[in-house]
C-alpha cells in the first residue's frame, strides 16, 4: 500500500518520471530523486535489511547516511548504502546479510539465543580447542556481518582533481550557505561542498513546513548560484582533513582535492536516538528520519504513531507528523519540564496528548518483530533514569519518532586538532581550540537556533575574511536560549535488554555495563572491546550516547570520558577512488635491457635495479655465483657498475672540501692519482667509502657506494653551503657508466680495445688514465675491489651497452664472464673488504673495522674527526676481523649475524660469510672481543641449529691466506 | 599534505622535502672539551617549541633552514643557511 504523499513544497523528487526496480525478488517503482530507501518506503516496505549479529529485522533509522540499517546489494556491487543512493531504473537489489530473505531469513534464530553470545564473546570462546577455530570461523564469518565481495569486481579507476580556494564550506545548511554568501561578497574565492544532492542541510527537512524558514532557504539557494565567487560541489562528501587545510572531496565520480587557505566546518550535528527496549523494530526511526522521509521524499512515515522526545525538536516533527496526515496519539516527553513553546502550545491545541516526565519503556512488536505493534510508555525519573513500570500504559501505534539530541558532526575538526568543552546549556561538545585557519559554524558549533547558525556563519566568514587580510567587521552570535537540545542521558534501562546504542553491531546497554565490568572503562577501551563506533557508520549515531552511558556508568561529568577520533575517511570509500597508477619508480642503467636478455635474477639495490647473478638452467644460486667467482679469479669477468654514485667536485677550493668531508689527505693527490676516500658522521660513525680521481688541478671525480649515493650527495651540498666554500658539486651519476673488468685476463682483454699501455708500470694500481675505446673516450682507473687485476671503466652512459658488448667480444677467447652483486659480494669477501652497511652499523667506528690507515688525524679538520679523538682515548671492546673454517668443516653455514660466543657469553657477531671456492673453504668477517683478534686465535660461532662452528682468525686477502 | 616554503621554489608539498634534523652551532672542534663536543653529538633538547631545522627541496637540491614550532608544527620562517631571516617572511597564511 503507498505511503506517497500528495505533492511537497521543496521535495526532492520528480513525479513524472517514474522508476522501476526490484527489491528481494518484488516489483517496485519509485520516481527520479528517490533513494533506493525511499522508494521502499513509500512502497509500504518497513523491513530494509537484517541487523549485523542478531539478523534482527530492521527499518529505516536516519535516512542519511548515519547508519546502515538499509545495506543492499546488486550483485556486482555491495553494501550500497540505500538510505542515500539514488535510485535508477532496472536495478535489481537484495538486502545483504540475509539466509534466505529479509523476511524469512534462517538465521533470525540468533536474536533468541543473544544472551550465548555476550558483548565480546568472540574474543573468549572459540580459541579452544585450537583446532576447531577453523570451523568457529566459517559459522561466524557466515552468520555475522555485511555483503559478500565479488571477487570478479571490475578493476576500476576514478579520477583524481585538484582544486585550490580561498576558503572551503564544508555543509551547505544555513550556517554554510551564508557563510559561503559572506566570504564570496568579500571577494574571496569559495568551495562550498555538501554530502546531499540539493543545498539547504537541515532547512530541507527541519523547519521545511515553515514559511519563514523556506524563504529563507530559497533566498540563500539563490544567492549562491548567483555569486561567481562560490563553485559547488553537491552530492559530494568531505572526507578528511589534512595537514594546511587539505579537504578531500569525494564525489560519485573521483576524488577531488582541495586546497584552501581557510576552511569553515558548518557539518551540523548528527541526531542520536533514545535508547529504549526494541528502539530498532521497523518503524522506529528518528524525528529527523520522519521529516527527510516527508519533505523529500513525500512519504508518510506511519499511520498512527508517537513521538518520544527530550527537546523542542520533537515537537516540530509531531506538527509535520500531523500535517502529513500522520495520527499523532501521543508526545512522550523524557522531561519532566516538559517544552513550553508555541509549537507545544498549537499541538496541545490540535488535540495530541503530551506526557511529560515519561518514557516509551518498550516498544511491542508485532510477529517476527517485522513491525511496531505499539508502545508502553510509564513515568521516567531523570534524576535516577528510572521507568515506573507500574503505571506503564499501552498505546497503539505502528511507528514511533526519536528526538532525544545530538552528537555534533565533529570528525574533520578532530582531526584537524580541535580540542573541545562540554557546554551545559546545549548538552554537547563545542569547539574550544581550533587551529590558524579552521572555523565551526553552526550547531556543530553549538548554535541551535535558525537565526543563531546564519549568524554564526556570517561571524564565521567575517573571521576568515580577517585572516585572509580582509577588513571585515566582526559578527556576533547570541548564546544559546532555551530548552536543551540535547538530553544528558536519555537512556531506559530494561531488564530484557535489546536497547540498542548502536545498530551497526547490534551493541545494548548492558554490553557497556559488561565491558566496564570487566576493566574496559576508558572510553578508547570500551570501544575497542564493545566495537561501539566501530562498524561502517563509524559511531554517527552511537559515539555521543557511548559517552553519555559510559559517563554514568563511571559517574563523572561527562567532559572527563573524552571523545574517541572519528579519522579519515567520513564515509566508507571505494577503493577505486583510492587506488593510483602502480607507480613504483626504479633506475635502470644502459645496460639493463642486456641483463634481462641474459637471464639476469634483479636485486633492488637503493632506486637501481642491478643484476644479482645470470640464471643458468639446472643450477642453483649459490652454484651460479662461485661459477661467476672463479671465472674472475681464474680468468677475467665484468660487472656493471653505472649505479655507482658518481660526482665531480669542482673550483680551487675543490680539495680543501674533499679534506674535510673525507678522512684522508687530498691536496697533494697528482692529477690522474685516484685516492681511496671514507665518510664519517659527527659520531665518528663510517658512513660510506668510494674513491677520488682527481682529473684536473681543480677537479676531483668522486664515487659513493650505490644505495648511499642520493644521502651522502645530499650532505657534500650541506656541507659545501655550510663552510661556504668555492667549489662546485656535479651529480654525474646518470651520466657516466661504469663497467668493472676484473681477473688475471683483464689486462689482456681490455688492451685489445684501447692503443695505451695499460701495462702494471703504466697504469699500478691507484692510477687512472684517459683513453678511447670505438672512439669513445672513456676513462680507465686501477681499483681493487673484487679482483687485485681490475679496471674500472666509465664512458659516457649512451655508449655503456656498446662497450659492454665490445668487452664480450674481446674476451671470447679468454671466456669473460658477466657477473652480478652476488657475486660482487663474495669476490670482495675473498679481499678481505668490508661493505658499509653489511660489515658495519650505525655505531662502527673506523678503529673497530682497523681502516686506521685511512684517516689523517694531523689533518686540522675532518667530519668525525674530534668525536674519534674522543674514542681514541677509550679501549677498544671489539673489532672486525677476517675468518676462516676449516677447510673439512661439514656442519651447518654460519650466517650473517650468528653470534660468536665465549663461554656462553656473546662476545660478538658474523657479518659476512660464505663458501669461497678459490679458497677452498668457509671464509667471513666477524666481529669479535680485542683479546679473541690476534691473528691465529680460534673463536666459536653458533650457528642456527645451535651447534658451534670453530673459526680462525686469518689475514686477508682469503685465497692466500694459508 | 603539509606545505612548505622552499626559500628558492616557493610553497612546495611536503612530499618533495626530506628532514634533515636539527640545526645546531657545532662548537669549535680546536677549543671545545670533549664534554662539550660529546654533547654536541649525542644530546638532542626534544622539549616542544620553535626549532631551527633543516630541510632539503629534493628535486632542486635546495638545503635551507626552517624555523617551526614542533608543538603546533607551525612553520614560522624559511631561509638559506647564514642568511638571517628577514622580518615578516611568515609562511603562507596556512
Amino acid at each position: 500500500m503507498s505511503m506517497r504523499l500528495p505533492k511537497q513544497v521543496g521535495e526532492w523528487i520528480k513525479r513524472d518520471k517514474e522508476i522501476h526496480f526490484t527489491f528481494e525478488g518484488q516489483e517496485y517503482k519509485g520516481y527520479e530523486g528517490d533513494t533506493i530507501t525511499s522508494a521502499l518506503l513509500a512502497a509500504g516496505v518497513k523491513v530494509l535489511g537484517r541487523s549485523f549479529k542478531y539478523h534482527r529485522p530492521r527499518g529505516v533509522l536516519s535516512l542519511a547516511n548515519h547508519d546502515i540499517n538499509a545495506l543492499v546489494t546488486d550483485g556486482m556491487d555491495t553494501n550500497i548504502r540505500a538510505d542515500v543512493v539514488t535510485l535508477s531504473n532496472g536495478m535489481q537489489l537484495k538486502a545483504v546479510n540475509t539466509d534466505g530473505g529479509v523476511i524469512k531469513d534462517k538465521s533470525k534464530y540468533i536474536d533468541s539465543i543473544s544472551p550465548l553470545l555476550p558483548v565480546g564473546f568472540y574474543y573468549k570462546a572459540f580459541h579452544k580447542p585450537a583446532s576447531l577455530f577453523p570451523f568457529w570461523e566459517k559459522v561466524i564469518r557466515k552468520a555475522a556481518g555485511l555483503g559478500i565481495v565479488n571477487f570478479n569486481y571490475p578493476r576500476i579507476n576514478k579520477r583524481k582533481l585538484n582544486a585550490f580556494c580561498d576558503v572551503l564550506v564544508i555543509g551547505a545548511g544555513p550556517s554554510g550557505l551564508s557563510a559561503a554568501i559572506s566570504a564570496a561578497e568579500n571577494g574571496l574565492e569559495v568551495i562550498l561542498v555538501d554530502e546531499n544532492q540539493q543545498l539547504g542541510g537541515s532547512l530541507t527537512y527541519d523547519y521545511a513546513g515553515e514559511e519563514a524558514a523556506q524563504k529563507v532557504l530559497s533566498d540563500l539557494v539563490k544567492r549562491v548560484s548567483a555569486s561567481s565567487n562560490i563553485k559547488v560541489y553537491a552530492g559530494a562528501y568531505a572526507a578528511g582533513y589534512y595537514q594546511d587545510h587539505m579537504v578531500p572531496v569525494v564525489a560519485a565520480d573521483g576524488i577531488t582535492k582541495v586546497r584552501a587557505k581557510a576552511v569553515i566546518a558548518a557539518t551540523g550535528a548528527f541526531e542520536q536516538p533514545p535508547v529504549f527496549h526494541n528502539n530498532d523494530l521497523p518503524g522506529v526511526m528518528l524525528g529527523s528520519a520522519a521529516q527527510r522521509m516527508m519533505h523529500r521524499y513525500g512519504v508518510k512515515p506511519f499511520k498512527t504513531g508517537l513521538v518520544f522526545t527530550a527537546n523542542a525538536h520533537g515537537y516540530r516533527v509531531a506538527l509535520d507528523l500531523l500535517k502529513a496526515g500522520v495520527n499523532v496519539s501521543a508526545i512522550v516527553d523524557l522531561r519532566a519540564e516538559g517544552q513550553q513553546d508555541t509549537q507545544a502550545i498549537e499541538l496541545a491545541n490540535k488535540g495530541v496528548k503530551i506526557h511529560t516526565g515519561y518514557c516509551v519503556y518498550e516498544a511491542l512488536p508485532f510477529k517476527g518483530k517485522l513491525g511496531v505493534a505499539g508502545a508502553l510508555i510509564c513515568p521516567y525519573d531523570e534524576a535516577t533514569a528510572t521507568a515506573d513500570v507500574k503505571q506503564a500504559v499501552k498505546l497503539d501505534c505502528d511507528g514511533i519518532a526519536m528526538s532525544a539530541g545530538w552528537a555534533p558532526a565533529g570528525a574533520l575538526l578532530y582531526q584537524s586538532g580541535m580540542g573541545v568543552v562540554y557546554n551545559n546549556d546545549i548538552q554537547q561538545f563545542v569547539p574550544n581550540r581550533l587551529p590558524k585557519g579552521v572555523f565551526a559554524a553552526g550547531r556543530v558549533n553549538g548554535a541551535f537556533a535558525l537565526e543563531a547558525r546564519v549568524s554564526d556563519g556570517l561571524r564565521a566568514a567575517a573571521e576568515v575574511a580577517n585572516l585572509l587580510g580582509k577588513s571585515v567587521k566582526a559578527q556576533s552570535v547570541m548564546p544559546h536560549q532555551g530548552t536543551s537540545p540535547s538530553h544528558p542521558y536519555p537512556f531506559v534501562h530494561h531488564p530484557k535488554g535489546k536497547n540498542f546504542v548502536d545498530f551497526d553491531e547490534d551493541i545494548q546497554i548492558k554490553d557497556f555495563i559488561n565491558a566496564a565490568k570487566e576493566g574496559f572503562d576508558n572510553i578508547e577501551l570500551m570501544k575497542r572491546f564493545t566495537t561501539v563506533g566501530m562498524g561502517p557508520s563509524q559511531g554517527k549515531h552511537s559515539n555521543m550516547n557511548a559517552i553519555r552511558i559510559l559517563a554514568k556508568i563511571r559517574n563523572l561529568p561527562v567532559e572527563k570520558i573524552g571523545s574517541t577520533t572519528a579519522r579519515p575517511f567520513f564515509h566508507p570509500t571505494p577503493m577505486g577512488h583510492l587506488g593510483g597508477r602502480s607507480f613504483h619508480a626504479h633506475r635502470l642503467t644502459t645496460i639493463h635491457a642486456w641483463h634481462q636478455a641474459a637471464g639476469a635474477a634483479f636485486v633492488d639495490v637503493g632506486a637501481w635495479s642491478r643484476p644479482a647473478y645470470y640464471q643458468k638452467a639446472g643450477l642453483s644460486k649459490v652454484e651460479i655465483v662461485q661459477q661467476e667467482s672463479l671465472a674472475v679469479r681464474k680468468a677475467v669477468g665484468m660487472i656493471d657498475s653505472s649505479t655507482l654514485g658518481k660526482v665531480e667536485v669542482c673550483g680551487p677550493d675543490a680539495a680543501e672540501f674533499l679534506e674535510r668531508f673525507y678522512t684522508g689527505v687530498y691536496r697533494d693527490q697528482k692529477v690522474g692519482r685516484s685516492r681511496y676516500v671514507m665518510l664519517l658522521d659527527e659520531l665518528g660513525v663510517m658512513v660510506d667509502d668510494g674513491i677520488a680521481t682527481r682529473i684536473g688541478q681543480e677537479k676531483f671525480f668522486v664515487t659513493i657506494s650505490t644505495a648511499n649515493a642520493p644521502a651522502v650527495y645530499r650532505e657534500m651540498q650541506r656541507w659545501l653551503q655550510v663552510w661556504k666554500l668555492n667549489a662546485t658539486l656535479i651529480n654525474v651519476t646518470s651520466a657516466y657508466g661504469v663497467i668493472n673488468v676484473a681477473g688475471p685476463k683483464a689486462y689482456q682483454v681490455l688492451s685489445k680495445l684501447v692503443t695505451i699501455d695499460l701495462s702494471e708500470d703504466a697504469l699500478p694500481m691507484g692510477r687512472s688514465t684517459e683513453a678511447e675505446i670505438s672512439g669513445v673516450p672513456v676513462r680507465i682507473v686501477r681499483a681493487a675491489f673484487v679482483a687485485k687485476e681490475a679496471y674500472e671503466v666509465y664512458m659516457p652512459s649512451g655508449y655503456a651497452l656498446n662497450i659492454w658488448k665490445l668487452l664480450l667480444e674481446a674476451g671470447k677467447n679468454e671466456g669473460i664472464c658477466p657477473f652480478g652483486t652476488d657475486t660482487q659480494r663474495l669476490l670482495r669477501l675473498e679481499l678481505g673488504h668490508p661493505l658499509p652497511g653489511v660489515d658495519t652499523d650505525g655505531l662502527t667506528n673506523p678503529f673497530e673495522m682497523r681502516a686506521e690507515k685511512a684517516l689523517e688525524m694531523d689533518k686540522a679538520f675532518f667530519i668525525g674527526k674530534r668525536s674519534l679523538e674522543i674514542i681514541a682515548k677509550k679501549p677498544l671492546n671489539k673489532a672486525l676481523v677476517p675468518f676462516v673454517l676449516p677447510a673439512d668443516y661439514k656442519g651447518e653455514l654460519p650466517q650473517d649475524c650468528n653470534l660468536v660466543i665465549e663461554s656462553g657469553a656473546i662476545k660478538g657477531r658474523v657479518t659476512s660469510v660464505a663458501f669461497s671456492p678459490s679458497a677452498g673453504r668457509v671464509i667471513g668477517l666477524a666481529y669479535v672481543a680485542m683479546h679473541q683478534a690476534q691473528l691465529g686465535n680460534i673463536f666459536e660461532i653458533r650457528t642456527d641449529n645451535g651447534k658451534i662452528a670453530k673459526a680462525t682468525v686469518v689475514h686477508a686477502p682469503f685465497f692466500n691466506a694459508e | 599534505m603539509k606545505l612548505l616554503n622552499c626559500p628558492v621554489n616557493g610553497v612546495r608539498p611536503l612530499s618533495e622535502f626530506i628532514f634533515g634534523g636539527e640545526c645546531r652551532e657545532m662548537p669549535n672542534p680546536e677549543t671545545s672539551t670533549d664534554l662539550e663536543w660529546a654533547s654536541y653529538v649525542h644530546y638532542r633538547d626534544n622539549a616542544p617549541g620553535i626549532k631551527k631545522e633543516w630541510w632539503y627541496h629534493s628535486p632542486s637540491g635546495t638545503w635551507f633552514i626552517a624555523e617551526r614550532n614542533t608543538l603546533s608544527d607551525e612553520v614560522l620562517s624559511t631561509y638559506l643557511h647564514g642568511k638571517a631571516p628577514a622580518k615578516n617572511t611568515k609562511e603562507q597564511s596556512a
